[in-house]
């Protein structure tokens, strides 16, 4: 599905990025762990295409993404910080967006999922941290694409929309899509992924399931395999 | 790209400083023209507002826009449209809206006044043309220099240096070098400092229009004398239209590279 080979970045003096390889097949939920700085965003948003990589190349499904932009049709991407332009209204956000990208399957059953009819006429602006977490998600669940790229999901949101969110990114897999998902939270990365991607200094230190995880670091649970493998590398 | 760019369109025309540079215009354009009482002169005093004005609100509004729209483009770069197309759009959006403004503002008094009954028909519409052309280069002009720039505050403060130093400190450094070098034959020199400079290559094209080139200034006359009126209308006009391509093409170059 997604194949990233040796990919370097830079930020000014800062590498992010030394050569990473990754290889995503298709289908499945994929967390991508790492410590802060680790380059875990710069990954997404070299996939996205909004990061212009030093070095390196990135393929979907076989086809390099280099000067094209018709790929990020199959993406549905939901950024880290929801912010978005403060005078336009959701529904308005919403119709735009559907504009530009065609048109979406599920907009109505999302906006009663995440109880958003109250706040559908509302400007942007006006909405709270968590609100405009869920007109994100909505945003991105309510295309229809093979690839869903997920960073922090769950910042702001509260335990009902959180166990929603989880039903919904489990549905999406269920349908064969391919998520990938970054996260801070181990419990929430624990309960819905299959394989972990583990980012440490602009490489892949660790790919595999979470019990070969804790295996190799011979912890009970996730966050303490975590905390080994960083306490080990010093960082 | 044409999506993008109605979105800005509408966006910037719902905003409150579209309609105060709109009243503006349209409030100098009335008093100009009771105080004149006479269209061609009130052309020329427009003329001097116009040259000095549009270029600063071209490079405010384009610098505030980008700023302004961060969120909005990164929201757009997910999405599966060109570079260039999302800043092009965004770019022509505020352009236009501007220009509007300009258009809308100065016409309706004018028109009123009997424009179409008058002869200052074609000196008003060249004004325009200008003030339109000058719209579009300092508003790519000001994309570049946002793009260009992370900070906010350094992108505002060379935008206004470089509107600072077209508008007024490069005429200064002109005209001392002239002084300076007076022994000399400037001719050439004097025609391509002008031509380097879209703001005085603007007043020049006006000026050789109103025929008043000899009253005005050392840049029309030479230029007067080496093109004649209508060669040196086809020169400006062109010489404008590449100071609006090159930074169009800078922003399209920049937009490609930059990370988000």
């Amino acid at each position: 599905m997604v194949s990233v080979e040796n990919l370097h970045k830079k930020f000014g003096k800062n590498e992010v990025l030394t050569g990473l390889d990754l290889e995503i097949s298709e289908g499945g939920i994929f967390a991508v762990l790492g410590p802060n700085g680790s380059g875990k965003t710069t990954l997404i948003k070299s996939i996205l295409g909004m990061v212009i990589p030093d070095k390196g190349t990135i393929s979907i499904h076989g086809k390099s993404i280099k000067k094209d932009s018709n790929y990020r049709k199959q993406i549905d991407y939901l950024p880290q910080i929801a912010n978005f332009p403060s005078n336009l209204k959701v529904k308005e956000l919403i119709k735009m967006i559907k504009d530009l990208r065609g048109n979406s399957t599920n907009e109505a059953e999302l906006i009663e999922m995440f109880k958003l009819e109250p706040f559908i006429d509302k400007k942007l602006g006006q909405l709270s941290g968590g609100t405009k977490q869920k007109v994100n998600i909505l945003l991105t669940f309510m295309f229809d694409s093979p690839l869903v790229i997920l960073d922090e999901p769950t910042t702001g949101l509260d335990p009902i929309a959180l166990i929603r969110l989880k039903n919904l990114i489990k549905a999406e897999k269920a349908k064969g899509k391919t998520l990938l998902i970054t996260s801070h939270i181990m419990s929430f990365v624990e309960e819905i992924s299959d394989e972990i991607v583990f980012l440490l200094e602009g490489k892949i230190y660790f790919k595999g399931t979470i019990p070969a995880l804790k295996a190799q670091t011979s912890q009970p649970d996730l966050e303490h395999a975590i905390a080994n493998i960083l306490t080990e590398n010093h960082v | 790209m044409f999506k993008i760019l109605k979105y800005s369109f509408f966006d910037l025309m719902r905003s409150r400083w579209s309609y105060v540079y709109f009243a503006f215009y349209l409030l100098l354009g009335i008093v100009l023209l009771f105080l004149n009482n006479d269209l061609s002169k009130a052309v020329i005093t427009l003329m001097n507002v116009i040259i000095i004005l549009v270029p600063l609100i071209g490079t405010i509004f384009g610098v505030m826009y980008y700023y302004n729209s961060k969120e909005f483009t990164e929201l757009l770069l997910a999405q599966p449209l060109k570079r260039s197309s999302i800043f092009l759009g965004q770019y022509l959006g505020v352009a236009i809206s501007l220009s509007m403004s300009l258009i809308l503002g100065l016409g309706i008094p004018f028109v009123f006044y009997g424009l179409f009954m008058s002869n200052a028909i074609w000196d008003f519409s060249l004004l325009l043309i200008t003030g339109v052309f000058l719209t579009l280069i300092f508003t790519a002009l000001a994309f570049n220099i946002a793009l260009s720039n992370e900070n906010k505050i350094k992108g505002f403060g060379y935008a206004i240096l470089l509107w600072l130093f077209l508008a007024v400190i490069y005429d200064g450094l002109f005209l001392m070098s002239l002084l300076f070098f007076e022994d000399y034959p400037l001719d050439k020199l004097s025609l391509i400092g002008t031509v380097l400079n879209p703001v005085d290559l603007s007043r020049t094209l006006i000026l050789l229009k109103l025929d008043i080139s000899a009253l005005l200034g050392y840049t029309g006359a030479i230029f007067k004398q080496f093109f004649g009126t209508n060669f040196g209308l086809i020169v400006s006009i062109s010489m404008l239209s590449v100071w609006v391509v090159m930074p169009v093409l800078r922003i399209i170059f920049k937009s490609k590279k930059k990370d988000f």
